[in-house]
């Protein structure tokens, strides 16, 4: 479990990047929080700077859409899911728990 | 509607593919690509793929067949829109009663080199894959033509330690998509990273000892040595199988605001497509687009007429010298150029462009996060 940070801090439709073996993007969507990997699956670009559209983000760099809650992309360029990460809320605090990440195919 | 056939196996005509299908058309599906590849990605050709950091089994596109016909390595010679034939390199004939033109484009080629080795396009894998091969320790590389693909491919030859010339007949690279003071920033960025630029000078003639290319001669005399030519001089669009088909051609396949030809049974999307904009015909060599323009064409053909219009985002990028350029809108025809986030110096900004005081484009530079919500705003703007 690692910290990301106060549930003050991650407005909505704001994101966070939180680094533990691989970076970690953790964003508030319309009050709800989602983590899922930072690095988008097509190539080199940091999702937690995309565009936040309900439960998707779109990768800043060549638009695909990943689905927050599975991390399977809904266009291209990508094909390949983002692992995604359960989040638990704690007297105010939002912590990542990067031990069970869900491998989606 | 029944047979649908897609003419062009790239980016346009998979996602051509992809919203026949996602938009309920479950008729036959027949696509026609002359290259022998599933569609793949074509950016990476001038980036990751010709420095050999991607391998080609990471540029398909999709690993489903959507159960279309893929006839592959088969050209389409030639289209009957009235009765419905695409005529194929194979001798047979395709009926289809709804066609989808995605045929892209063809790099121009530098005159006079067609028989000498040594000297290349880029625009097909197997282009890629030929130009690599030569990409050797010791290459010196002369780049022909300073826009997104010269200037790519320039760069990634120079990660690989490769000497690199860059030939550009106008004064300042990328002047009318972006300026004078942002063209010389991209005129910077080639001279931050070693490559020699010489600009406003037009090429004369190859040296060659016989069979492959020895050197480029500039108008102005000059000699430089080369074992590699790379021509990054623009595309043509591919039409030339539509002669005779009756569509209206020039500079593209044009079509209507929805990417609808003269035939409501045809139409056209993505590099060869030019379509009626509020700024008269157009056409647009990225991906986005050719990505974006299929959902429109598709609806339109499915409803047989123009029921929707085509609104690019005219979101387009590249990546060279290790920065990340992103452009939005339009950014030719700019009365003004502000610097609204960062600075140029610090190689990470956002400059926007304007006609009579109204944002119409922006181009950042490192800057992705901001620029992503600023293109949301303008494309908000009708
Ligand atoms: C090296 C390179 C780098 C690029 N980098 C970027 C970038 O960074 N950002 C960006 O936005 N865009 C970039 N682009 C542009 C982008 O790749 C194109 O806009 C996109 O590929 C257009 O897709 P398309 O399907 O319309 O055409 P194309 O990709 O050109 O595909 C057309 C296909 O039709 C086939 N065809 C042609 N004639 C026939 C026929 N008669 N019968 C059957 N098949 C036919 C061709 O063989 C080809 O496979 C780059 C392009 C290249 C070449
Ligand atoms: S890097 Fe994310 S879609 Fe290409």
């Amino acid at each position: 479990m690692i910290t990301a940070c106060a549930v003050d801090d991650l407005p909505v439709g704001e994101s966070v990047v939180v680094s533990g073996e691989v970076a970690i993007a953790v964003f508030n969507a319309d009050g709800e929080f989602y983590a899922i990997d930072d690095t988008c699956t097509h190539q080199d670009a940091s999702l937690s700077e995309g565009w936040l559209e309900g439960c998707f983000v779109e990768c800043p760099l060549h638009a695909a859409s990943f689905d927050l809650r599975t991390g399977i992309p809904n266009c291209l360029p990508a094909k390949k899911a983002v692992r995604t990460y359960p989040v638990v809320v704690q007297d105010g605090m939002i912590y990542v728990d990067t031990g069970r990440h869900e491998a989606v195919a | 509607m029944r047979t649908v056939a897609v003419v062009g196996a790239s980016l346009a005509g998979l996602r051509s593919v992809q919203e026949l299908r996602s938009q309920g058309f479950d008729g036959r599906i027949v696509v026609i690509g002359e290259e022998p590849h599933a569609p793949y990605d074509r950016p990476p050709l001038s980036k990751a793929f010709l420095s050999g950091a991607l391998p080609a089994a990471d540029l398909a596109l999709s690993d489903d067949d959507f159960g279309a016909e893929w006839r592959l390595g088969v050209r389409a010679s030639r289209l009957d829109p009235s009765s419905g034939s695409v005529f194929l390199s194979t001798g047979e004939v395709v009926r289809a009663d709804g066609v989808v033109i995605a045929t892209g484009g063809r790099p121009r080629t530098l005159p006079g080199t067609a028989s000498l080795r040594g000297v290349h396009a880029l625009r097909t894998l197997d282009d890629a894959v030929a130009l690599r091969a030569e990409l050797l320790p010791g290459a010196r590389v002369v780049v022909v033509g300073a826009g997104w693909i010269g200037a790519e491919v320039a760069s990634t030859c120079r990660s690989l330690g490769l000497d690199v010339t860059v030939v550009e007949a106008a004064a300042i690279p990328m002047e009318r998509a972006l300026g004078p003071v942002l063209g010389s920033l991209c005129a910077d960025l080639h001279a931050d990273h070693g490559v020699d630029l010489r600009l406003g000078v037009g090429v004369e003639s190859f040296a060659h000892n016989g069979s492959r290319v020895t050197g480029v001669v500039l108008h102005d005399g000059t000699h430089l040595p080369a074992d590699v030519v790379v021509a990054g001089i623009g595309v043509e669009p591919a039409v030339d199988w539509l002669a005779g088909s009756g569509l209206a051609l020039d500079n593209g396949v044009l079509c209507d605001h929805g990417c609808v030809t003269s035939l409501p049974s045809v139409v056209a999307v993505g590099d060869v497509a030019r379509y009626r904009s509020s700024r008269g015909h157009v056409r647009h060599e990225h991906w986005t687009n050719a990505s974006e323009q299929p959902v429109v064409a598709v609806r339109n053909l499915l409803a047989g007429t123009t029921a929707e219009t085509f609104r690019p985002s005219g979101y387009v990028w590249s990546d060279q010298y290790g920065v990340r350029l992103q452009l939005a809108g339009e950014t030719g025809g700019a009365d003004e150029v502000a610097v609204i986030d960062g600075s140029p110096d610090d190689r990470r900004f956002i400059a926007e462009f304007r006609r009579a005081g109204r944002p119409i484009g922006l181009l950042a530079m490192n800057n992705a996060k901001l620029f992503g919500r600023l293109r949301r705003r303008l494309t908000a703007v009708p």
